[in-house]
């Protein structure tokens, strides 16, 4: 049920694979934030990325995304290598809240499908269907300041969706959610995941959020992040936060912890 | 869910606030009229001409083609003034907002001649611009240009990264992030820029107009001023008060429409 470190590769072509990226920050004080990470991701597969705060998790993002460029090594989506850009059927969604506040709702997810030229009647049913997965069917003609932080991260994911995307990055999304929220937001993923067929990328501190949502959970190391452990949960597709009560949830919890544990106290160390 | 409990109160509020707001209007204007009839009265109307009387030389006056002349003469130079300040400010502002060290280095001197009387340099826009539109369209600018700037210029900069961000993981270029992100989350500073904007450039139009021109409702005030012709200095102020007042509010207005709450 668990794969280790070394046996990443996997024998299908991979959807998005990262080979010795390394990143590198400048400036008067240089931080080697990133790697070397090797990373396959299987296609239509749920993977999390965990681990200690300030481990790179979100540079890991950012590297894969392309919206930016690793320091070292190479970045490939779909057979692609990435030049700085954000590859056409990659979505991202962050965790701060990135809903546009001049926009409805309904505007916020048509955004991106207005430059596409795709036809007038075809936008509106995509974007309606979108509104209507997301629980948003009722708010589409509210602004984001009349919603919750939850109503608006649903908002921001709509408008990834509606772009049906085949690989999904999401950096905490719901980081800064409640945890009754973010269960049911969870299951929301979930549902998501398995309609649009895309492989998701989840980054999470929450150990239980990466447990229960992923098909493999990746434990990242303190800066510079790297892998150190890689599991695979072995949950069925059709699945739910129901999981949390299955004994080997908390088996998997638990081994997430102690991979991690240490690479906390290194952070904390660093900190004080 | 909250926000649906949130509707009714929501949908009711305004209607109630907007009688409260034309309530308070009436009362400001009536005290303000009361407050004109009364200085005009103790003054016996050597500084100023009550309501009913000016009211009664602006009729005469706006049939004149004198007047109409003075004011467009007004408008013009304000509306070239004011354009060039508006979108000028806005590239500024844009461009310095986006550029972290021209804007660190431009911005303090920015403030710092946004605080100088302006009126000091009047003698050398004059000299520059020689006498004309071209001096009061400069001293315009002069007031005008500066506050769209440093609006735009603190908008940008105070802007949330992730809607950037947002935009480039939509694959938009420099261009389409800049007038469909950046600027539409700009917007109620922009517009509120706009809006000290205009009065200052209207400020500096009629200042031009009064210390040399031949032409515009400054000059009208100044010319009224030295024959001692007070129904007339009355009239070309209260013009001026309402055009700016009804300027300002429309701008509010649209103030409010970008921020896009309700």
């Amino acid at each position: 049920m668990t794969g280790g470190v070394g046996d990443i590769a996997v024998m299908e072509e991979p959807h998005a694979s990262l080979r010795g990226v390394v990143r590198r920050y400048g400036g008067a004080q240089p931080v080697h934030a990133l790697g070397p990470v090797d990373l396959d991701l299987r296609r239509g597969e749920f993977f999390s990325v965990v681990g200690p705060s300030g481990c790179g998790k979100s540079t890991l993002l950012d590297v894969l995304s392309g919206l930016g460029r690793p320091t070292g090594g190479t970045v490939s989506f779909e057979g692609a290598e990435l030049g700085g850009e954000v590859p056409d059927g990659v979505g991202v969604v962050f965790q701060e809240d990135a809903s546009f506040p001049w926009l409805t709702v309904r505007d916020n997810v048509a955004f991106g499908l207005r430059r596409t030229g795709l036809d007038g009647r075809e936008t509106a049913r995509r974007v309606e269907h979108a509104i209507g997965f997301m629980g948003l069917g009722q708010f589409a003609a509210h602004y984001p300041a009349q919603l919750s932080g939850g109503m608006r991260q649903r908002v921001c994911i709509a408008r990834t969706l509606v772009m049906q995307p085949r690989l999904i990055l999401l950096d905490e999304p719901f980081g800064a959610l409640d945890q009754q929220t973010r269960l049911l937001m969870g299951d929301e993923l979930l549902r998501l995941w398995r309609e649009t067929g895309a492989t998701v990328l989840l980054i999470t501190h929450a150990l239980d959020e990466a447990a229960m949502l992923s098909d493999r959970v990746g434990v990242m190391s303190a800066r510079p992040g790297r892998f150190i452990d890689l599991l695979e949960t072995g949950w069925p597709r059709e699945r739910d936060s129901r999981v949390v009560s299955d004994p080997a949830f908390g088996a998997l919890t638990s081994r997430l912890w102690s991979s991690l544990r240490t690479e906390s106290l290194k952070t904390m160390g660093r900190a004080a | 869910m909250s926000e649906i409990a949130l509707e009714p109160t929501l949908a009711a509020e305004p209607r109630s606030r907007r009688g409260i707001r034309a309530l308070d209007l009436a009362i400001v204007t009536a005290l303000l009229l009361a407050l004109w009839q009364l200085v005009g009265r103790a003054t016996g109307g050597i500084a100023i001409t009550p309501p009913l009387g000016t009211l009664a030389y602006l009729a005469d006056l706006v049939q004149t083609s004198l007047f109409w002349d003075h004011l467009g003469a007004t408008l013009l130079a304000f509306a070239i003034a004011f354009a060039i300040s508006a979108v000028g400010g806005l590239a500024l502002g844009l461009l310095l907002g986006l550029r972290r060290f021209a804007g660190d280095v431009a911005e303090p001197i920015l403030a710092g001649f946004y605080t100088v009387p302006k009126v000091t340099l009047y003698p050398v826009v004059l000299l520059v611009c020689g006498l004309g539109l071209s001096a009061k369209v400069a001293f315009g600018v002069m007031h005008g240009l500066v506050p769209v700037t440093l609006f735009t210029l603190g908008a940008i900069r105070t802007l949330p990264p992730v809607l950037v961000r947002t935009a480039r993981a939509m694959r938009l270029d420099g261009w389409q992030t800049m007038s469909r992100v950046m600027v539409p989350a700009c917007l109620p500073d922009i517009v509120n820029g706009l809006r000290i904007s205009f009065s200052l450039s209207l400020l500096g139009v009629l200042i031009g107009e009064m210390f040399s021109s031949q032409r515009g409702l400054g000059f009208l005030l100044v010319s009224g001023l030295a024959q001692h012709n007070v129904p007339l200095t009355t009239s070309v102020v209260f013009v001026v008060v309402v055009g700016a007042v009804l300027a300002n509010t429309l701008m509010l207005r649209l103030g409010r429409g970008t921020s896009g709450r309700e």
